[in-house]
């Protein structure tokens, strides 16, 4: 069975045939795309290390079939800085040592950066550990994650600003 | 995971032929059949991808008052919808408290009605169990059954229905709409999910090839809008399922309840309507003392199924819990922290 599927991903238009609709996302970018930056931790949806935005939403690309994203507008961890210049919310992880052995660190940014334009969780800290619980840590480095978040968050909101003003 | 054939139909009628034929499931975001599929317990030959047909997506307001949520509404969509949150506070929080913003993203408001037990032993393929083997036996029973049902099990299946957005649906008298091989037809939610009996593998009161089109909430719904809240209490604070929940809604008038609803989760293998306890509550004083009597109507028929006579106090405490805070119910957009039993809601940073 042989599945052609077209999407963007990090802003370059790729046409991808499937030779077998069970590939995930996840696989699909890791294994098929070279797109590594992308982890698999439990690939059931229970980590959050595998998080992507497609079409501008933060999912679990573990739990999407490739085959039914067709045409989707995919961001991954590789496509979020601008030429060598980090993502405020990948500059803010380093600022607040938001990992240690940084498995998780790729999802906790996507997640980051996908709860940030959600616009939920304002600069309280008990809301964003609430919608960031979707990313476990093993480190536990949730302390410096909050912090990174929201600064970033804070940055990201000044900079709009300016730019409006 | 067991190959199978992928087709995507472009109609309602075309989705129902596919879905017809034997072996084929639906796919909808796929947050739990993806999940069972890759440990074996689902076994689809065919998946028939729901998530493009046209117009299921659309959150409508009828001449009746009603509101009709499409099935393929995403649950964070919904849950965020201000309009939605203002009149059934409590659905959308019980949403909110749900699984995690990314599965909130992707999950469908028609998959989360068919989404499956959590039961461990349901999952382990390596477990004997009636529901994903009639005849097999339940492992249930002797093992680790803690969190399994105190309410309508039988010695054939103990597990117990896992969503919370289901709680307060059934509360306020949701009705879901089907398309079929013999077209449309309505059920009340409360219908949907059956109690395990001699069939645990019947888990619902759907036919091969019935599609989930929509859900209706009934223009009544709204008028708990100013008492409605859903309380959880979980393993640890976020992103887990509940131990046991309560939705709970009051109409009060001149200091007296007018009208109750009340419908508990994580006690049973489907959403549990506490129609004793709105007895109890409708025409009293809302007090403690009258809330203890509801909670102790509602769990009357409780039995422990294992390691779990705790849940049925629990529940019990939670009841009370939940009807104590909906004095404190203001409106909101998003609750600090969803369902939680130990905060009260606070309102949204103007």
């Amino acid at each position: 069975m042989n599945l052609p599927l077209s999407l963007t991903i990090n802003g370059v238009r790729r046409e991808i045939v499937l030779d077998d609709p069970r590939v995930t996302l996840l696989d699909l970018l890791r294994e098929r795309l070279d797109l590594t930056g992308t982890k698999k931790g439990c690939d059931r949806g229970q980590c959050g290390a595998c998080t992507i935005l497609v079409d501008g939403r933060r999912i679990n690309s573990c739990l999407a079939l490739a085959a039914s994203h067709d045409g989707a507008e995919i961001v991954t961890i590789e496509g979020v800085g601008r030429g060598g210049e980090l993502h405020p919310v990948q500059a803010a992880f380093i600022a607040h040592d938001g990992f240690q052995c940084g498995f998780c660190t790729p999802g906790q940014i996507m997640s980051g950066i996908g709860m940030i334009q959600e616009g939920q969780a304002g600069d309280d800290p008990e809301r964003v550990r609430e919608c960031m619980s979707g990313n476990l840590c093993r480190c536990g480095a949730y302390q410096g994650i909050t912090e990174a978040v929201l600064e970033a968050q804070s940055n990201m909101t000044a900079t709009k600003q300016r730019r409006s003003a | 995971m067991m190959n199978f054939d992928y087709v995507r139909p472009a109609s309602v009628a075309d989705a129902i032929a596919a879905g017809s034929e034997k072996g084929a499931s639906y796919l909808a975001s796929g947050t739990n059949l993806l999940d069972l599929m890759k440990g074996g317990v689902s076994r689809p030959s065919r998946l028939v991808d729901v998530t493009r047909l046209p117009g299921l997506d659309r959150i409508e307001h009828l001449p009746d008052g009603s509101l009709r949520i499409g099935a393929l509404v995403r649950n964070a969509d919904l849950a965020h919808d201000t309009e939605f949150a203002r009149s059934y506070p409590a659905v959308a929080e019980a949403l909110l408290s749900g699984a995690s913003a990314q599965l909130r993203n992707a999950a469908t408001v028609g998959g989360n009605l068919m989404q499956r037990t959590r039961c461990a032993y349901f999952y382990d393929a390596g477990s004997a169990c009636n529901r994903r083997w009639p005849g097999a036996g339940c492992d249930a029973l002797k093992g680790e059954n803690r969190l399994h049902a105190v309410l309508g099990w039988s010695e054939g299946c103990i597990a117990t229905h896992p969503s919370d957005f289901c709680v307060p649906l059934v509360a306020f008298d949701a009705v879901v709409e089907i398309e079929g091989k013999g077209g449309r037809r309505e059920l009340p939610l409360e219908a949907l999910h059956r109690l395990p009996g001699d069939a645990p593998e019947r888990e619902t009161a759907l036919e091969r090839g019935d599609l989930i089109v929509a859900l209706r909430l009934p223009a009544e719904a709204k008028d708990f809008a100013g008492h409605a809240r859903y309380i959880k209490v979980r393993e640890r604070t976020s992103y887990a399922f509940a131990v046991v929940s309560a939705a709970a809604g009051l109409r009060i008038e001149d200091g007296k309840i007018r009208e109750a609803r009340l419908a508990l989760g994580g006690v049973a293998a489907k959403p549990w309507r506490a129609r004793d306890a709105e007895q109890v509550l409708a025409g009293a004083a809302p007090d403690v003392a009258c809330y203890r009597e509801a909670a102790r109507a509602a769990l009357a028929d409780a039995k422990p199924s294992g390691d779990n006579a705790f849940k049925i106090e629990l529940a019990q405490r939670i009841v009370v819990r939940a009807l104590t805070l909906l004095p404190q119910v203001r409106r909101i957009a998003f609750p600090r922290c969803p369902a939680l039993p130990s905060r009260p809601l606070q309102e949204r940073n103007a």
